[in-house]
């Protein structure tokens, strides 16, 4: 933290509008600012001199003056028109966010069984202090991460789902973000996930940013997997050239729950992926994969780290991306098995294509095991595609841009296989063809695709 | 249909081909045979266009055209297919995408719409049937996981599906048991027109007991040295090699 310019412009911002801020909240998410704040002053943003973040300039990012909209005003957009192309035909209760204030105008008719909450985080906050209170910021911790304490100190409203015990939501929760603004915009975004013991739910976030300015999202995910639980989040993120995106997903899963997380990106500018995977009751079981597809100057940046605390839990992690031009790809994978916590299966696997000379993949697997009946493993390559395979098509008349966008799909078709809906891992499937075809913003019939 | 004249290749800087002359009608039968490290399956990358082999000289008409200087894809959509000696696994591209691929470009090339669905599922089991592949066969992979007769049986599967005016069999038959030649050799016979034409590139006579070849042709040290008709192929099985090498006076 040499200078802290970047830093005092959101803690100046916070000092003149707290009460704004706090006035267009809730006392539950009040209640963590003035904690969230004195971290954002102790800790600042992310050094690109810390391990961590070697590979994304953090002050840089958050540097730019960025409109908020603390006031919460009505930002005109009919999300309905926005999204109607990318996933179709996918029956899912669905949700809107506009940059990072619930969308509800137009709610759309719940398909939720009695006593499961997927709406709005203010309103969940004002009508369930006691629950919310329990679980709000207890995965995040803003002592830990000054862009946690950033986006504590100013988010305002999110999403969350809220599954009692036992209850089953069969169809998929779909939430879309819309960056929708005429000015460069700052949106500090909450996504809360509180799984009842035996409870199951599937949750789609799709990202979009509609208009050319820049966007610029933090985003704190918590997902609280209680004993039993079972639950999936998919990340699609499709956003703009001229967005950059800060997300940190917590993940706290108790004994014999069974949590997916699935990040997949195929358009964006800058993205910084965190993930955090407690495993903290025996038997619980995670999957944790992602995928990217980058061209020109975009850079996706993923750290993982995975905590295996108690004994016979499983974590299965899965990372690739695809580099074209000059795009460049960090990812940073640590597991760590805590004394103790035997039986312990954990699997890593990050592979990269960098289709150019110039485009850069930087990774780094690390593994801290305290345990000595474990099975552990993790594996890291980054190439280029197969000759043989190119030829190979081409002799059966495939010409090689065509081959090579075979290849370049099947490469990262394991990612989506995870996916645990069909109708959505079809849909994803033809979603990353047409990304390596060039095809992703010609899509007629909507804004995002034009 | 297939002319080959002073044809010379390098692979590394390496002189393999060193001057072959060929010549293949419609409806013929080659066999090229001859000791390991004789050229032919260099002869077989050539022909279908593989970067890894440098022409030094000479020239190969295809049925008027000048071969050499079509890529790899578009020799495929002319007429000419290749069963590799050693095909290649692909992993994440299913046998039935790779396939649909390369049939609608061969279509698109003749100026053809794309191939519906049904129609493609229905000439799948058609040419399957042909080398008695079964049918988990479309969801697998390209050859992933497949034995080695299976891969040698894919091959002539994707031959029946592209119906080339000439094909080329690289060692089609090495690391095939009697049952899986006999269903090999089985599907190239079936597959034979008046129309079209093979090249049976094989280093025993085995599979010339089930594919009767019309002209057989030994290469030495990247040279045809000797063409005879299907006699030869009997000659070689029974004497080896060794008095080609003699007669050359090598040994």
């Amino acid at each position: 933290m040499s200078d802290m310019r970047a830093e005092q412009q959101y803690i100046d911002l916070f000092a003149q509008c707290e009460d704004l801020v706090c006035r267009h909240s809730t006392p539950v998410m009040n209640t963590l600012r003035a904690e969230a704040l004195a971290n954002f002053e102790r800790l600042g943003f992310p050094s690109a001199r810390s391990e961590e973040y070697k590979y994304t300039d953090v002050a840089q990012a958050f540097a730019p003056d960025y409109g908020l909209n603390i006031n919460r005003i009505a930002i005109p957009v009919n999300p309905y028109d926005v999204f109607r192309c990318d996933v179709p035909n996918l029956s899912t209760s669905l949700y809107f966010v506009v940059n990072d204030t619930f969308y509800d105008k137009e709610l759309p008719k719940a398909h939720l069984p009695e006593g499961v909450y997927a709406g709005g985080l203010k309103v969940f906050t004002e009508r369930y202090p006691e629950i919310a209170s329990k679980y709000y910021g207890k995965a995040a911790s803003s002592g830990k991460d000054g862009i946690i304490a950033l986006n504590t100190m100013l988010a305002q409203d999110g999403f969350v789902v809220y599954v009692p015990k036992n209850v089953v939501v069969e169809r998929p929760i779909q939430l879309v973000n819309i960056f929708r603004n005429d000015v460069d915009t700052m949106a500090n975004r909450r996504v809360l996930v509180i799984m009842e013991p035996h409870s199951q739910a599937k949750l789609l976030v799709c990202d979009h940013s509609i208009d050319d300015v820049k966007f610029l999202a933090t985003q704190v995910v918590e997902i609280f997997a209680e004993e039993g639980a079972y639950f999936d989040y998919y990340d699609l993120e499709e956003s703009s050239e001229s967005t950059t995106r800060f997300s940190s997903v917590h993940v706290k899963q108790a004994a014999s729950t069974n949590v997916l997380v699935n990040g997949i990106t195929l358009t964006n500018g800058l993205t910084r992926n965190n993930y955090y995977v407690e495993l903290n009751g025996e038997y619980a079981e995670s999957t944790l994969c992602g995928m990217s597809v980058l061209d020109k100057e975009q850079q996706m940046d993923t750290y993982s780290h995975i905590t295996h605390a108690v004994p016979n839990c499983t974590s299965n992690e899965l990372f690739k991306n695809v580099l074209n031009d000059r795009a460049v790809g960090v990812f940073s994978g640590r597991i760590l098995v805590k004394e103790g916590a035997q039986k312990t299966i954990a699997y890593q696997t990050n592979r990269n294509l960098c289709a150019t000379r110039e485009a850069r993949m930087y990774s780094k697997p690390q593994l801290e095991i305290y345990a000595d009946d474990v099975k552990c493993s993790h594996g890291m390559t980054t190439g280029q595609l197969d000759e043989n395979a190119l030829f190979y098509m081409q002799s059966r008349g495939i010409p090689r841009d065509e081959a090579r966008m075979l290849l370049s799909v099947a490469f990262t078709s394991d990612v989506i296989d995870h996916v645990r809906v069909e109708a959505l891992k079809d849909r994803l499937h033809k979603l990353v063809e047409k990304r390596f075809r060039g095809e992703l913003a010609k899509c007629a019939g909507c804004r995002i695709c034009k | 249909m297939l002319e080959v004249k002073n044809l010379h290749a390098n692979v590394n800087g390496k002189e393999i081909l060193k001057g072959i002359n060929l010549s293949v009608k419609a409806g013929e039968v080659h066999a090229i045979m001859g000791p390991n490290g004789s050229g032919k399956s260099t002869l077989s990358s050539v022909l279908v266009g593989n970067p890894a082999f440098e022409v030094t000289e000479g020239e190969v008409i295809f049925n008027g055209k000048n071969l050499l200087e079509l890529s790899p894809e578009d020799r495929s959509r002319e007429g000419i297919f290749l069963s590799f000696q050693y095909p290649v696994e692909i992993p994440g591209v299913s046998m039935v995408n790779f396939m649909r691929a390369a049939l609608n470009e061969h279509r698109k090339y003749k100026g053809l719409e794309p191939v519906s669905a049904t129609d493609f599922l229905k000439l799948m089991r058609e040419k399957r049937a042909i080398v008695e592949l079964d049918n988990k066969l479309a969801s697998r992979s390209v050859n992933e996981g497949f034995s080695g007769g299976e891969k040698k049986r894919n091959e002539i599967f994707q031959m029946a599906m592209l119906e080339p005016k000439l094909a080329i069999l690289d060692e089609t038959d090495s690391g095939l048991d009697i049952d899986a030649l006999r269903i090999v050799a089985h599907g190239v016979n079936l597959l034979k027109t008046p129309e079209n034409a093979a090249i049976v590139i094989t280093h025993y006579q085995r599979l010339l007991d089930y594919i009767k070849p019309d002209i057989v042709h030994v290469l030495y040290k990247g040279r045809i040295v000797k063409t005879a008709g299907p006699e030869l192929a009997l000659e070689l099985e029974d004497k080896g090699y060794d008095w080609i090498k003699k007669e050359m006076g090598d040994e």
